[in-house]
């Protein structure tokens, strides 16, 4: 009987609510767009922290979520070309579509580091307008905000208020925690970091951290044995103050140069829910930093 | 001027001077210059301290906000990312084998299963697939189109067919989508996919069979997605009924339709599913199929029936780490209508064949897949009249088995080793080969 109301609930088709359908690709941006509009928005991740945001099937659970979202939101930077595009082909819905004012990229509001213009594979995974990993750097996380706010307006101006005062509310909150990490992390300035994909760019830029290496030889290709030989070589005597990888990512390669050169390998969450601890954007860069001086002090 | 034209003209004026007194003014002249560019390298180095104590000056906040409004007006003209940067998008997919068969290909057919369309075995020995080129862009803010041009070689000419050249509604309202040109249709679940997304070298047996390998053809399609959490897709199209399993454009060039509804969702973050149901409907004039040289000829129609079922299992939705997919078809197909064989008349022929495949294939870790493939056909005996033609019903019902290891340096390359052991034509065979898959330039998005 409960399996026939749950087949019920699922074939009935969902009914008009005045809640805006934020359909966001990683959690970080669902995460946003709730500080910023609060009971007035219904968010949806198309992906958890746990899976990489670059290899996702274009499943029929996700085309039913955009065929009824208000605005798509997702990191852009080619990040989701692999899915994305095949989502709103397949879910007949033009408000989502590029050029609407449904669809919204956030790397667009940042400067993108690594904008190589290059488009030569034989570089492996590079995307030719910059690094797509923008969330990890608070400063760029107000930039989308702003832009985010604005954008909702737009969409749903009969609630304007309630977005205008949440995007307040939200920026003042974040400006204090940002002074807060900032002091915090002052000490990671200079710090070296061997990262398994280019994941921590914008991290490493804020908090002045140096990245001498990665695991993946060519960006997105897996580590091969060559490569990780010659950093055992290279990292023989030190060099580095953490091995960063993201918790989709494969543990071996880091635990593995980690047992032959002692440099310590950590798990970062990349996006909110990649650790226990980050619950929210908050919380996730909380983590972020209590990791990385965890790390150097265990050093 | 600039400091340094000044000085050229006065070490000119210098060398081509023939008096002292000339040269004494002269000497004026380069003294001035020099003091010129003495002065404008003092400004310019100026400039720059000033600019580097400015830049040192600012916050880290309003470093932040400048490079921001920098990249936001660039974004502004460059617009968002995706496929679109290049306009149209182009890609090419590059496609080849080497094939090896225990018996002559020449003579494979299966009884009561004459082939029509692109069916068939794979070339023998050394060569290449088709060369695919892709093109694809919006037209403006309604429309957006694709083009799929199709290399190839036959006996050794070359030639280019049109695959696929369609044009799509975008801004249909309420869930609706339509598309209009020739593609793929929409039936099945394989029947919609490229053949370099295929987890195999060749198509099921009942795609063979009963699609001529893929249903192509020219006509209208028009879906609509439902508003609910669990994927509802229902679609129709009306086609022009020119290729196999249709024939002759038929009906005044409206000679096939189809239904197809979808359903779809998740079963946790680990595995996701899609089920379906469509239906073809055919009407088939002077229809070839068989032998290419002497064609068995059917008038008639065809009705076929499909049910699909995927699904598709990685840890925690993980995809590129590990993942398994299962997925399998089932055909029915009724054909009342009349054969004629070659030199002969036409005799009345109505039959019910059914087909199927299941496969499975696993990626245990990144780049490497393994896969296995069943794949069966079934007839009704069509009659005493077709005893001892190829359209009589076979002893055994045909069966085939296939297994393959594929690597995958990136999801632009593709080498694929299989192993085929096919029971379905006349003397068992067994064959294997290795194919590649490249694909260069712009690469769309995969479905599901």
């Amino acid at each position: 009987m409960k399996t026939i109301h749950v087949l019920l609930l699922a074939l009935l088709p969902v009914t008009a609510t005045a809640e805006l359908e934020v359909f966001a690709c990683e959690p970080g941006w669902a995460a946003l767009a709730t500080e910023i509009g609060g009971s007035h928005v219904n968010t949806f991740s198309a992906t958890t922290a746990l899976q990489d945001p670059h290899y996702i099937q274009a499943r029929p659970s996700l085309i039913a979520k955009v065929r009824r979202a208000d605005l798509v939101l997702c990191s852009g930077a080619q990040l989701e070309i692999g899915w994305l595009p095949a989502l709103l082909q397949k879910a007949n819905n033009r408000k989502v579509l590029p050029g609407s004012n449904g669809y919204m990229e956030a790397s667009s509001y940042v400067l993108r580091l690594d904008a190589t213009g290059n488009v030569d594979r034989a570089q492996g995974d590079i995307h030719p307008e910059g690094n797509p990993h923008i969330q990890t750097d608070p400063h760029n996380v107000a930039a989308v905000a702003k832009a985010l706010g604005e954008r909702m307006i737009l969409i749903d101006p009969e609630n304007a208020g309630v977005y205008e005062a949440g995007l307040a509310n939200f920026l003042a909150r974040w400006q204090e925690a940002i002074e807060v990490w900032e002091a915090k992390a002052e000490t990671l300035r200079g710090a070296k970091a061997i990262t398994h994909h280019k994941s921590w760019v914008y991290l490493e830029r804020w908090l002045g951290i140096e990245e001498v290496a990665n695991l993946e030889a060519i960006p997105g290709l897996p580590p091969t044995p060559t490569h990780l030989s010659r950093l055992t070589k290279k990292f023989d005597e030190g060099g580095a103050d953490f091995i960063i990888r993201s918790p989709y990512q494969d543990a071996r390669p880091s635990e593995w140069l980690s047992e032959r050169v002692g440099i310590a390998a950590i798990v970062l969450p990349l996006t909110v829910g990649g650790t226990e601890q980050a619950q929210d954007l908050f919380s996730l860069f909380d983590d972020i930093i209590e990791r990385l001086l965890e790390a150097r002090v265990h050093e | 001027m600039r400091p340094w034209v000044t000085l050229a003209a006065a070490v000119l004026l210098l060398m081509t001077a023939g008096t002292a007194q000339a040269q004494e003014s002269e000497i004026e002249t380069l003294r001035a210059a020099v003091e010129e560019m003495r002065a404008d390298y003092d400004a310019r180095i100026a400039e720059l301290e000033r600019r580097l104590a400015v830049a040192e000056q600012n916050t880290k906040q309003a470093k932040y906000a400048t490079q921001q409004t920098a990249v936001m007006q660039a974004d502004v003209s460059s617009g968002n990312s995706g496929p679109a940067a290049f306009n149209p998008a182009i890609g090419v997919i590059f496609q080849g084998q080497a094939w090896h068969f225990s018996k002559n290909p020449d003579d494979y057919a299966i009884q009561g299963f004459p082939f029509g369309g692109e069916a068939g075995p794979i070339d023998e020995g050394l060569g290449i697939g088709e060369t695919e080129l892709i093109f694809n862009a919006n037209v403006d803010d309604k429309f957006s189109a694709w083009l799929t041009a199709a290399l190839a070689l036959e006996d050794g000419e070359g030639v280019v067919e049109i695959e696929e050249a369609w044009v799509e509604a975008t801004a249909l309202p309420a869930g609706l989508g339509a598309k209009f040109g020739r593609f793929f249709s929409g039936i099945g679940y394989l029947n919609s996919k490229h053949s370099h997304a295929w987890d195999f070298a060749d198509q099921p047996l009942p795609y063979q069979a009963f699609l001529g390998d893929q249903y192509i053809d020219n006509g209208v399609q028009l879906r609509w997605l439902a508003p609910t959490n669990l994927y509802m897709e229902f679609g129709g199209e009306w086609l022009q009924g020119s290729r196999y399993p249709a024939g002759g454009n038929a009906d005044s060039g409206f000679g096939s339709y189809s239904l197809f509804a979808n359903f779809g969702g998740d079963a946790g973050s680990d595995s996701s599913w899609l089920a379906g149901i469509s239906y073809l409907d055919n009407a088939a004039i002077d229809r070839p199929s068989g032998d290419e040289d002497d064609p068995l000829i059917f008038n008639g129609d065809s009705k076929l029936g499909i049910a699909q079922f995927v699904w598709k299992w990685s840890p925690n939705g993980n995809w590129k780490q590990k993942n398994f997919v299962f997925q399998s078809e089932f055909f029915w197909r009724r054909e009342d209508g009349d054969y004629v064989l070659p030199g002969g008349t036409p005799i009345l022929y109505g039959v019910d064949q059914t087909g199927w495949y299941a496969q499975a294939v696993y990626q245990p870790i990144p780049r490497w897949r393994f896969g296995g493939r069943v794949d069966g056909l079934s007839t009704d005996d069509p009659g005493l009249l077709f005893v001892g033609t190829a359209l009589a019903a076979p002893p055994s019902d045909p069966r085939r088995y296939s297994i393959m290891a594929d690597w995958s340096n990136s999801e632009f390359s593709r080498l694929r080793l299989q192993f085929t052991r096919d029971e379905a034509g006349p003397l068992d065979d067994t064959q294997w080969g290795i194919q590649y898959i490249h694909s260069i330039g712009a690469h769309g998005a995969h479905a599901f």
